[in-house]
């Protein structure tokens, strides 16, 4: 079971309030889908300065972020 | 080795380094010309260069600034070293316009932009400490917006041509601030023979700077307004820090120089109509957090290929127009024979202050969408 976030195509800091309310919903792990460098750079800071972990993967032009305990 | 550049610049040193960089470039750009507590105000640079092409004709702010060119472009070829270019739009551009309109009304009441209030304070100006206020009200309004779900939508992949506009557009005027060709007998281009426009450093070390503060910004996401943003949303310090660095910088530059002159009246281009001065960032503060960012980043923004943010900086520049030609825009206090004479507003700029916050308030609480449901697999 993963919760999916698709924050693609959206603004700071939208994509990190969309993926903290998923990890706070608690399903794990929460996969974020953006499509810039600033959300990918800004959604892994936040994830990690929670404790979590983040395992990034590039897919064409957009981001799979795999956050995860 | 660009792994390596990339790990640096979005590190909290990499955001420090920025703001010092801002903080020791702006008050010497002011020792080499530009005019006092203002060696890089995005706002009323885009307000000289809208006063150059004559879209408003008050005759003490006309210069095309070649900081603005710099910053497109700087943003522009440090996307493109690290493959960030993206053109992308469509993501409510009209309200954008209108935001940073409004954005830039709010500005002129203050007379400058969050940097311009940073190194304002930094200078010895006590009325900044009112703007800054005022700026942090506007982003807290604006975080409350976004936490009940405001959004501007979602912007989209499109042409190439789309993102390289802003970048192509900023060429010209560097063409036109290189050749100065003079369109009709009287103007435009205009360039200020006195006041604030007047004073500028010179053209080459103006788009150096530029070009260098547009290229490290584009890489540490640098943003006032995401700083001020980011601790009240999530008590997170990361942008915070590279303000902070800004501030410090250039007091300590500003001290070296002898630039730093403590009090509020008689402060250079600046009034002490403390209301004004707050309510005046409290205006920008709401439309740069409705818009997702400060003028500067917008414009970096605008130089990777964001159309948005593009439409943003355009409407930044019609409302210093429409502030200069409707006298929206703060007087600043004057010496008339020894004694201060307090400026500020206008009644129809204190009239479009209290609009403008009705109309981004609108537009904050009519744009929201419920919280998304999180798809589970």
């Amino acid at each position: 079971m993963a919760a999916i976030v698709d924050a693609r195509g959206l603004s700071c800091p939208q994509p990190v309030i969309l993926a903290r309310r998923a990890l706070e919903a608690g399903d794990m792990p929460v996969v974020v889908l953006v499509d810039t460098a600033t959300a990918r750079e800004n959604v892994t800071r936040m994830a990690r300065k929670a404790g979590f972990q983040v395992q990034v993967q590039a897919e064409g032009e957009e981001f799979r972020l795999t956050v995860s305990k | 080795m660009l792994g390596r550049l990339n790990r640096l610049t979005a590190s909290r040193w990499g955001i420090i380094l920025a703001g010092a960089l801002i903080g020791v470039l702006a008050p010497l750009l002011q020792r080499a010309g530009n005019p006092p507590n203002m060696g890089i105000c995005v706002a009323c640079f885009e307000r000289d260069t809208a006063g150059a092409l004559g879209l408003h004709r008050a005759a003490t702010v006309q210069y095309i600034r070649p900081e603005i060119i710099g910053f497109v472009l700087g943003a522009l070829v440090a996307a493109l070293i690290f493959r960030e270019f993206k053109a992308r739009a469509g993501s409510a551009p009209i309200v954008r316009f209108v935001l940073g309109a409004f954005a830039m009304i709010g500005a002129l009441a203050f007379l400058g932009c969050p940097w311009r209030a940073l190194l304002r304070l930094a200078g010895g100006d006590l009325n900044a400490i009112l703007g800054l206020a005022g700026l942090a009200a506007g982003i807290a309004i604006g975080v409350g917006f976004l936490k009940a779900g405001y959004t501007l939508g979602r912007a989209q992949r499109t042409y190439a041509a789309v993102g390289w506009t802003m970048p192509l557009l900023m060429l010209g005027l560097l063409l036109l601030v290189i050749f100065r060709p003079q369109f009709t007998k009287d103007g435009p281009i205009f360039f200020s023979q006195s006041g604030p426009g007047s004073l500028h450093a010179p053209l080459v070390i103006s788009l150096a700077v530029g070009l260098a503060i547009g290229f490290v910004a584009q890489r540490t996401r640098f943003c006032t307004m995401g700083a001020v943003r980011d601790v009240i949303l999530m008590g997170d310090t990361h942008l915070a820090s590279g303000v902070g660095a800004l501030v410090a910088v250039a007091f300590v530059t500003n001290l070296a120089l002898g630039q730093v002159h403590w009090g509020f009246a008689g402060q250079p281009v600046a009034h002490s109509s403390s209301l004004w001065n707050f309510l005046g960032m409290a205006l920008a503060g709401l439309a740069f957090a409705l818009a997702g960012g400060c003028p500067g980043r917008q414009l970096f923004l605008s130089g990777e290929g964001d159309g948005d943010a593009a439409i943003f900086v355009l409407g930044m520049i019609t409302g210093a127009a429409f502030a200069h030609n409707f006298n929206l825009a703060a007087s600043p206090d004057k010496v008339v024979n020894g004694a201060v004479q307090v400026g500020g507003l206008s009644s129809a700029g204190m009239v479009a202050v209290v609009a403008g916050l009705v109309v981004c308030s609108l537009i904050g609480l009519t744009m929201r969408q419920a919280p998304a449901k999180v798809e589970v697999q």
